[in-house]
């Protein structure tokens, strides 16, 4: 329609080069990690190369990025014939794949993963819209206004998704609620909600100190860890039990925050970063070889239940005591225990959050996203930046421990290898991917990390290699997170200006 | 006419070393209460570092800095932490580069001024959070005087803004009624004008006097525009290489030659052949 609508010259070198490198990248990229595979000495071997799955890669990335250098050159025509027959008949062959057993055309499929192929094919369909959309609307929309524009588009999307929240919230929180008795859940779904819920009580209790006070933690799984083993160690050597424990694990934990926090704070961004780190491998270590007290990498096991006001969920429980299932006279069912701890976590993570968003509009929470914003400004207004990092340091990690009893409480049994380093990254990613400081952000960002890799447990090896994609893709296109939007804590038009020009009572 | 008052902050002997570098070499000025006290000078003459020693982001190597404060008594400012300064001495001060809040609203940026009266107000965050305390009414204060300061520089409509989109001027009085918001008895403006054409120059000078002249805050300003300084200072000290050399009333300045040969320059048309 727009054919010959400014017809900018297209350098068919240029893209050709491009492309050509993008391809080299992709194979310097995937020769190690996909294209030699380590094997059991046994069956042959110990190394063997397969390139075919390198060779097929390099095809695609330089197909695909010629085809975004034509998109961008305002050549869509040739895009869309291309990208739309190459994804009809790879999702052709797939569904054909899925249908009929034999082996039959699925010879002809990239990539032996199903998945891939499936999202290759989904990439090939969103190129197809997109030159279709170019082919239509003619104006190619990526130059740096139109990325602006973008840009806004985002934030607008963002702060749309904040003022949805306030409905949505509540009916996702209803679809937590009644989870357990959705037709279709078994005990499987169920415990992958518990291990969500749980990333996302972490993920709110982290968002605290890096969300609000922009304090970069990365040794955060060290808290958890302290109320872990804070709720494990009161239960076993003093037979407290877990509701008991429960504030004792928060506090413990807390102090653990002050107790680094308070030489510490003073470090800014990158050295604050390390500092955690190292901390977060330190509570590991100390755990793991202080055998005496913490059982060293035996773990401590037989760390009791919870219960529901003194009620155990036993079969059997010991005599003269009732059980939840005999109280309330049913049937007993050993789902029942885990219904409730999925109860546990759940109100665990909502007070969480109430309190986050209630804290949020109180100066101290105002104070923290102050000093995010900028520290000298913060001290030349009178506001205690060490303090102030500390309270949020410490109520931080108070949530972690309250997490890590309740992990202790879930499993009944802890070791140091549940506190790894990764544990910090994830559930920093979590917060960084939401958005920082965004309380549904780090819903969407626990859902998506945390539920969707038991999704995607089928590309095995890759699956890291995808979460690394993910999260490097979040930074290209979203560098503050996906839903990344702030709403002021207090509006001014809130307020009735009544004495609007009357002076507060001021010293004279 | 009442008795001559002491000048509300006296800095005597006022030395700063980095290392080998003398920043500022034995300096000693007065700023009068209530009254405007410019500090010029060419670059690296110290002024920043003055400011700097002032409101506690240096440890002074030597000097006294007395702020007798009407209801607090005599501060001495260089033995105070840099946070306790303008919470307990009521110094509040603005920056050469603005250093807003800029992802918080405007009015955000006010309370933050007020942080201390507030986390007070909320009993520090756990009275508040229980639901007990005057937080609500103290909120309330706090936002009628924020509103009433951004009614001063006209910036009302524009309260629920992040204070990073605004324009430059208008952060440049924000900032500043940002630093009346925490109730100074002493306002440091370090180069409040820069960066401002002739209208909004003129509008500074008006909030300055308006800060001085209804609210009787002594003030103490760094520029480089001499029409601002000239026209609202009561008071100038001229520093060169860290030195003080020359200190009186505007007019005094003026024609001091000292100073003419350090910074001002000679007339026009005898400096261009």
């Amino acid at each position: 329609m727009h054919a010959n609508h400014a017809r900018t010259p297209f350098d068919l070198g240029a893209a050709l080069k491009d492309a050509g490198l993008v391809a080299g990248i992709v194979v310097l990229l995937t020769v190690a990690l996909v294209g030699a595979r380590v094997q059991d000495i046994s069956s042959g071997p110990p190394v063997v190369f397969r390139f075919d799955d390198v060779i097929a890669a390099a095809l695609l990335a330089f197909v695909g990025r010629f085809a975004i250098a034509l998109l961008r050159g305002g050549r869509p025509r040739p895009v869309l014939i291309a990208a739309l027959a190459f994804a009809l008949g790879l999702s052709a062959i797939l569904v054909h794949g899925v249908t009929s057993a034999g082996p039959g055309l699925t010879r002809l499929l990239p990539f032996a993963s199903p998945v891939i192929n499936w999202v290759i094919a989904i990439a090939a369909w969103i190129l197809s819209a997109r030159a279709a959309w170019l082919q239509w609307h003619a104006t190619s929309t990526l130059d740096a206004e139109a990325r602006e524009a973008r840009e806004a588009r985002m934030d607008r999307l963002g702060a749309m998704v904040q003022t949805w929240a306030r409905f949505f919230g509540p009916l996702l929180l209803g679809v937590a609620v009644v989870l357990p008795f959705l037709p279709g859940i078994d005990r499987r779904l169920l415990d992958i909600a518990i291990l969500v819920v749980t990333y996302i009580m972490l993920g709110w209790g982290l968002n605290i100190v890096v969300g609000l006070a922009g304090l970069l933690d990365l040794g955060y799984v060290a808290f958890y860890a302290v109320g872990a083993y804070s709720y494990a160690l009161l239960a076993l050597y003093f037979d407290l039990g877990f509701w008991t424990c429960l504030p004792f694990a928060g506090i413990m934990a807390a102090f653990a925050g002050i107790l680094l926090g308070f030489p510490v704070l003073r470090l800014r961004g990158d050295y604050l970063a390390i500092v955690t780190l190292g901390f977060g491998e330190m509570i590991r270590i100390i755990l793991l070889n202080w055998y005496t007290f913490t059982n060293g990498p035996d773990g401590l096991s037989g760390i009791p239940r919870p219960t529901l006001f003194g009620l155990p969920f036993t079969a059997n429980p010991p005599e003269g005591q009732a059980s939840f299932h005999s109280f309330f006279g049913l049937e007993y069912s050993p789902l029942d225990r885990i219904v409730f701890l999925y109860y546990v976590i759940l109100g665990l993570a909502l007070v969480t959050n109430l309190f986050t968003l209630r804290i949020r509009k109180l100066p101290v929470g105002r104070a923290w996203e102050a000093l995010r914003e900028d520290e000298i400004a913060c001290r030349s207004l009178g506001v205690h930046p060490r303090n102030t990092k500390l309270t949020a340091f410490a109520i931080g990690a108070m949530f972690g421990g309250f997490g890590g009893s309740f992990f202790a409480t879930r499993q009944g049994f802890v070791s140091p290898e549940s506190f790894t380093f990764i544990e910090s990254a994830m559930i920093l990613a979590i917060v960084v991917l939401g958005g920082m400081g965004s309380q549904i952000g780090v819903v969407f960002a626990a859902i998506l990390l945390i539920g969707l890799p038991e999704v995607f447990r089928e590309l095995n090896q890759y699956r890291m290699l995808a979460f690394g994609l993910a999260m490097v893709a979040i930074m290209v296109w979203r560098p503050r997170g996906l839903l990344a939007h702030r709403e002021p804590t207090v509006r001014l038009a809130d307020h009735a200006p009544g004495a609007a020009d009357a002076a507060p009572e001021m010293r004279t | 006419m009442s008795p001559p008052q002491p000048a509300l902050l006296t800095v005597e002997h006022l030395t700063m070393r980095f290392g080998g570098l003398v920043a500022i070499d034995d300096v000693s000025f007065e700023a009068p209460r209530a009254k405007i006290t410019a500090i010029i000078g060419p670059n690296g003459a110290g002024k920043t570092t003055v400011f700097n020693c002032l409101t506690g982001f240096y440890k002074p190597t030597a000097g006294r800095l007395a702020l007798r404060h009407p209801q607090r008594g005599e501060c001495l400012l260089e033995r105070m932490e840099g946070h306790a300064i303008p919470a307990t001495a009521g110094v509040a001060r603005t920056f050469q580069n603005i250093r807003l809040f800029p992802g918080m609203s405007v009015l955000e940026n006010l309370l933050i001024a007020q942080h201390n009266v507030l986390m007070r107000a909320s009993g520090y965050t756990i009275g508040a959070l229980l639901g007990l305390g005057r937080y609500a009414a103290a909120e309330q204060r706090a936002i009628k005087r924020a509103r009433y300061w951004l009614d001063r520089v006209g910036l009302v409509d524009r309260a629920d803004w992040n204070a990073g989109n605004l324009p430059y001027g208008d952060q440049r009085r924000l900032e500043i009624v940002r630093a009346m918001c925490i109730e100074p008895v002493l306002l440091c403006l370090d180069e409040p004008a820069a960066g401002l054409n002739p209208r909004e120059s003129a509008e500074l000078n008006a909030l300055l006097s308006f800060i001085r002249d209804e609210h009787k805050v002594t003030l103490l300003l760094i520029e480089h525009d001499m029409s601002v300084v000239m026209e609202i200072s009561d008071h100038v000290v001229v520093l060169d290489y860290g030195r003080k050399i020359a200190d009186g009333t505007p007019d005094a300045i003026r024609n001091d030659p000292a100073v003419i040969r350090a910074y001002l320059g000679e007339p026009e048309e005898e400096a261009r052949p």
